[in-house]
């Protein structure tokens, strides 16, 4: 399927599905979509015998400060079984950064959403365990957001015993 | 405490790692163990970290090459291709055709250096030091190549947007026919100290082991989700380079197991050597870079000689490349499966968002699946082939 073929078949299948065409889009597959429409959107262009994304291939976000909305998640989404990709990029603004979780579509989405949640402070509802995970817990911030200063140092962080203080609580039987 | 999660006997908290002796990389484990039984096991990365996507926002677009070549530093070139092809699509410019071809022979011989580390090491954390050292040794014939090519073993930033830094050295044909005749002896001692042993095979068959659908489910890509049968290969999905003239399989396991993921990149290497055979042979003569001067340094001989080409090289190191606005993502096919760059350009000569997709990031996702309800020990023979390098991983 060219690439127009299957932006039309997407805006289709997926009801508020924009294609992003043009120079921006370097002929690449791209659709804005709102966040309302996730998760279901994604599960249809999943299971659908015509898009077959059974793949995430990844997903990040953007930040672009001083645009409203200000930030931006991203899927690449991939199909080994038809062989085409689509990007889904999902506008979320600043004042409530939070997107329902792919984690029931894909599960490549759990350390992805927890990466983005890391470095851009957006939350996925319904994640089942969202933590950092590059970053250590005491971290202050999230560094990749355009307003984290590249030169900003960390407090100093008092040593934790692992064994009474783990990092993840809520499943240790320790704790 | 007893009986937890509904397992029989005393569960013990273990935490392995991040520094352990039988483990290569970075990483922890946080384990809870029935006897030697995985009852729950928690994955931590982050522990390379070292804000790859940060750091590229901070310079030019050629800044980013040497950052990309410490992804994973057991295969620098492929690293630096992949963004480098990632960048011309955003700046809609094509490399020369010698230029693609060398870019080939490049990334195979790293995609060679990548899969001898990854099978040496996993044999040599099971006890096979000899077979572990005779491929590190098939490395050093690899690495001598490299740096002949690009003055560096490891740390190469071979690549520029739009080129390579230097062209081939003139015996490039006779030097790498003797490596990879050396590359192919070692490899076949190789094959017969490993893939028929007895232990070799206890501790790999059967291990590991993920389904079709839940590796594509967790993103799996290059030889974690070939050995499960799929062929999914991104030279061949969507052939960049020259990779459609060459003539090369891709192959495949069936069961999904440490096994089958072993002999998956044990071929794949043949199949690299051929490429790199062919790409040799085939070697086109022409420019090694484009001309373009919005992109492209000068030659040093008119930055020296001329007003305009040293204002030119002025304006392209201080300013950058002025890539057009907009977005893409390139994949390629990494050591460890599929090594995507998704770029933003907002037309300033900087780059507005680097996002690496790391392939072995993914598969570290999956290792706890792989790993519960087996045995402790498992967790080195399944490690070792995930092929988790801690400077890509944790990016």
């Amino acid at each position: 399927m060219t690439v127009e073929a299957l932006l039309a078949r997407v805006a289709a299948l997926v009801p508020g599905a924009t294609p992003l065409g043009g120079e921006v889009a370097r002929g690449q597959a791209v659709i804005v979509l709102e966040r309302r429409a996730l998760p279901a959107a994604l599960e249809t262009l999943r299971d659908h015998p015509e898009t077959r994304f059974e793949m995430l291939s990844d997903l990040t976000a953007a930040d672009y400060l001083g645009r409203t909305p200000r930030f931006e998640v991203v899927y690449q989404l991939y199909s080994p079984s038809l062989n085409h990709r689509l990007r889904v990029k999902v506008p979320v603004p600043e004042n409530d950064p939070a997107v329902p979780t792919a984690t029931g579509v894909w599960k490549s989405a759990n350390w992805a959403e927890r990466e983005v949640w890391d470095m851009f402070g957006i939350r996925f509802a319904g994640h089942p365990d969202l933590r950092r995970i590059l970053m250590y817990p005491e971290f202050e911030g999230h560094p990749l957001r355009k307003d984290y200063p590249v030169d900003k140092r960390q407090p100093l962080v008092p040593e934790r015993d692992p064994i009474t203080q783990p990092w993840y609580p809520h499943r240790s039987g320790a704790a | 405490m007893a009986g937890a999660d509904g397992a029989a006997g005393d569960v013990m908290e273990i935490q392995m790692g991040p520094s352990h002796p039988a483990s290569h990389g970075t990483i922890k484990f946080n384990l809870r163990l029935d006897g030697e039984t995985i009852v729950d096991v928690e994955v931590e990365i982050g522990y390379l970290h070292r804000g790859f996507e940060k750091m590229c926002e901070q310079g030019t677009w050629n800044h980013c090459f040497p950052y990309a070549d410490r992804l994973n530093y057991a295969s620098p070139i492929l690293n630096n291709v992949g963004f480098a092809l990632a960048v011309e699509k955003l700046a809609g410019v094509t490399a020369p055709e010698r230029c693609q071809y060398i870019r080939v022979i490049g990334g195979e011989i790293s995609r060679l250096t990548d899969h001898l580390t990854c099978l040496g090491m996993a044999a040599n954390e099971l006890g096979a030091i000899s077979a572990g050292f005779y491929m590190l040794e098939a490395r050093e014939f690899l690495y001598d190549l490299v740096e002949a090519m690009t003055g560096a073993r490891l740390t190469v930033t071979y690549c520029r947007l739009g080129g390579v830094m230097k062209d081939l050295p003139a015996d490039m044909k006779e030097r790498t026919a003797g490596a990879l005749k050396q590359v192919r002896r070692i490899l076949t001692d190789c094959d017969r100290l490993l893939s028929r042993n007895r232990i070799f095979f206890d501790r790999m068959v059967g291990i590991g082991t993920l389904s079709r659908a839940d590796a594509i489910s967790y993103g799996l890509t290059g030889p974690l989700l070939r050995a499960t049968g799929v062929p999914y290969d991104v030279r061949k999905a969507e052939p960049y380079l020259v990779y459609d003239r060459i003539d090369f399989s891709v192959p495949t396991g069936t069961s999904g197991d440490n096994y089958d993921r072993f002999m998956v990149r044990m071929a794949e290497m043949e199949q690299s050597m051929r490429i790199i055979e062919q790409a040799l042979a085939n070697l086109p003569e022409g420019p090694i870079a484009i001309t373009d001067p919005r992109y492209f340094l000068p030659p040093k001989q008119e930055v020296y000689t001329s007003i305009e080409g040293l204002m030119n090289h002025f304006k392209l190191v201080i300013e950058g490349q002025k890539v057009p606005p907009g977005e893409v993502y390139v994949a390629t096919e990494g050591g460890n499966g599929e090594l995507g760059f998704y770029l933003v350009s907002d037309g300033s000569g900087r780059p507005y968002r680097v996002r690496v997709r790391p392939p072995s990031f993914y598969g570290m996702g999956a290792l706890g699946d792989m790993l519960r309800g087996r045995m402790l020990a498992d967790i080195i023979t399944t490690f070792g082939q995930i092929n988790m390098i801690g400077g890509e991983c944790d990016h």
